[in-house]
């Protein structure tokens, strides 16, 4: 198509394509927003759309908890333990007799709020870190990024485990934890992003048309190194989900009443083979929420990156 | 007529019949030095050139020799550090912009000087449409609205000749061929309708027959809106159509000034000499193409005296002892030739020898 016209030579076809042009009976087709056309290309994106739908369901689980539950998740009933999944109760009971299903959806509350909490702080953190690395180079990058190294090198569960025993059990000491240890990544991906980007042409060509320098990191490098790390925080809600029910599932996350999906898999892992729906449907909890936030990753990346079409 | 400037800064001033105004532009003895690991790069090392209103000067030069970082220090887009204006003065409108504050010079590139860019798709940013990227030169620099922007953006497409501009204008970069991209570069470049156009190698990444478009659309622009050009770029074929005057440069100097037609007819630098003599001919067919031997100097050690002498075929004592002047070339007979300068010891022998 482009190249077809691209043979239009000398005065007489110089008229030919304006016309067309001005021909205003022509209605120019709705290709809005930036934002419209990046969510068409997410759209189109079967699996992004299935990780979308997954993700929404989660959230709406977790919303409406109170309204999904069919009993109450902390109540006992020592008559009516290890109950098989039936009508009354859909996954089950455990061996406290506490409803199964109940559980599930009010750990989705657990999963959604560290998983969304750690993540966004740990991208502000990341993201901060990051530009000033990568604008600035130099000492304020080198002395950043040596801190990211520390924190990229310490394992997860042990920093952890350090960080609970100073704030004690709780949600908030989970967030702080995964936070603390997945800003890193955040600040690397952006600084290597924004370093490529700095010196692309496009850069310079904005500056030789008299872009000031708060237009040229926002219009023309922050678009273009964030989609790096967007899909990045997309997958990483996912990871944190998982993290988050290993602490529990080692006994340091939320203390073990809570309905949350770790501590349901700890508590089944002793009828592994004798009641295995104990930790079958927790365990499909997380491998839906992380397959939600992977998908939506997934086509977030794509959609991000006008090449890739 | 004052030989002193015909001295050294001879590309523009030749003509002065009648008392004209100053030029548009007016470089004078510009240096350019970059720090690197090993020393310091002389990239440019008295470059005097001007452009008036209206006019096309083109700079010839390989890679390496100044051409485009004289252009980046005009534009005031010099990567620095590591690079810095070392010496001497860029006048424009009669005003030396090297002494503006950063804030003053940024509002002269858009409205008053721009800069168009050898490839067109890494110079477009691809997260946004050509038509929100061209309108943001009236967004930022003129306040105006998102829909008249647009529609200025819709109208300078059609200027430069894309088709179905209206249908086209929310369509990114990389959905373009390489000669439509250069047409919206050449678009954002022309947007507010700058005094002075420095086109950096517009053609190099274009193919031949898409080169020819884009330069006449360049051309024609040019004398609609009576702007000055800068055309840099390696290919003596598409300088000889467009361009009033030719300065060479070799090394991060001029080395041969001349009215185009003047300067393919009879070189008076060795170098340019050599540049014309390696262009393949039709009418040699079967003969060895001819090179200029060696390579170009490197700018941490550039050689003493004439800094072609290591390659020239005529290099004399005199060539590796003394820099030459960039002087007035002449007639045999001594009538100078207006607007030619050669930085030869020998210019007589190249020109009529």
């Amino acid at each position: 198509m482009t190249e077809l016209t691209e043979s239009a030579k000398g005065p007489d076809a110089a008229t030919a394509p304006t016309a067309a042009a001005n021909n205003t009976a022509e209605p120019a087709p709705a290709r809005i927003t930036q934002w419209g056309e990046i969510r068409h290309r997410f759209l189109a994106n079967k699996l992004a759309v299935v990780g979308l739908v997954l993700v929404a369901l989660l959230f709406i689980v977790a919303a409406a908890a109170p309204l999904i539950a069919t009993h109450d998740p902390y109540a006992q009933n020592l008559a009516n333990t290890l109950q098989e999944p039936s009508g009354d109760h859909w996954f089950g009971t455990d061996a406290l007799g506490r409803d199964q299903f109940s559980r599930i959806v009010y750990g989705s509350r657990i999963a959604v709020i560290v998983g969304l909490a750690s993540i966004f702080l740990a991208c502000v953190i990341g993201c901060i870190l990051g530009a000033l690395s990568g604008y600035f180079g130099k000492a304020v990058d080198s002395v950043i990024m040596r801190i990211a190294d520390i924190f990229f090198a310490f394992p997860l569960l042990i920093g952890a485990i350090v960080i609970i025993l100073v704030m004690g059990r709780g949600v908030l000491p989970v967030i702080v934890s995964l936070a603390v240890f997945s800003w890193a990544t955040v600040a690397r991906l952006l600084r290597s992003s924004i370093l490529s980007v700095r010196e692309m042409d496009y850069v310079t060509a904005a500056k030789a048309l008299g872009a000031s320098t708060t237009r040229i990191i926002t219009r023309h490098i922050m678009p273009n190194s964030i989609a790096a790390v967007m899909s990045y925080v997309s997958f990483s809600v996912g990871t944190a989900v998982v993290a988050e029910a290993s602490l529990s599932f080692l006994g340091i996350g939320v203390s073990p009443e809570v309905p949350e999906w770790g501590n349901m898999i700890s508590a089944g892992k002793d009828s592994l083979g004798v009641s295995d729906f104990l930790w079958v449907y927790p365990s499909s909890a997380i491998v839906l929420t992380v397959l939600g936030f992977v998908f939506v990753g997934d086509g977030l990346r794509d959609a991000l990156d006008p090449k890739l079409r | 007529m004052t030989t002193t400037e015909k001295t050294e800064g001879a590309a523009g001033s030749a003509p002065q019949d009648a008392k004209k105004s100053a030029p548009l532009l007016d470089v004078r003895d510009l240096h350019v030095e970059f720090k690197t690991r090993d020393g310091i790069a002389k990239a440019v090392n008295g470059v005097s050139y001007s452009v008036d209103a209206g006019e096309t000067l083109a700079v010839l030069g390989e890679s390496g020799s100044g051409k485009s970082v004289t252009a980046q220090a005009i534009m005031g887009i010099l990567d620095s550090p590591p690079g810095r204006v070392a010496g001497g003065e860029i006048l424009f409108h009669g005003q030396d912009i090297l002494k503006l504050p950063e804030s003053e010079r940024r509002k002269l590139r858009g409205p008053k000087m721009a800069m168009i860019f050898q490839d067109a798709l890494s110079a477009l940013n691809p997260v946004f449409s050509v038509g929100n990227q061209l309108g943001e030169m009236f967004r930022v620099h003129q306040g105006m609205s998102k829909k008249d922007a647009k529609a200025k953006a819709i109208e300078l497409m059609d200027r430069v000749r894309i088709p179905a501009a209206r249908q086209r204008v929310g369509d990114y970069p990389h959905q373009f061929s390489g000669g439509m991209r250069q047409r919206i570069m050449i678009a954002m470049a022309m947007a507010l309708e700058p005094d002075l156009i420095i086109a950096d190698e517009p053609t190099t990444a274009l193919d031949v027959t898409v080169q020819a478009q884009v330069m006449d659309l360049l051309a024609e622009l040019q004398r609609e809106y009576n702007m000055g050009l800068i055309l840099i770029t390696h290919d003596l074929g598409v300088v000889a159509d467009v361009a009033d005057k030719i300065a060479v440069m070799y090394a991060g100097r001029i080395v041969e000034t001349a009215p185009v037609h003047e300067l393919y007819k009879r070189p008076a630098h060795p170098y340019t000499r050599g540049l014309l003599d390696s262009i393949p001919r039709l009418d040699h067919k079967g003969q060895e193409l001819y090179a200029i031997k060696g390579l170009p100097p490197n700018l941490l050690r550039i050689p003493t005296g004439c800094a072609f002498n290591p390659r020239c075929p005529k290099a004399q004592d005199v060539c590796r002892a003394d820099i030459p002047a960039l002087l007035q070339v002449t007639e045999q007979d001594g009538t100078e030739l207006d607007g030619r300068g050669s930085a030869c010891h020998f210019w007589k022998d190249t020109i009529h020898g």
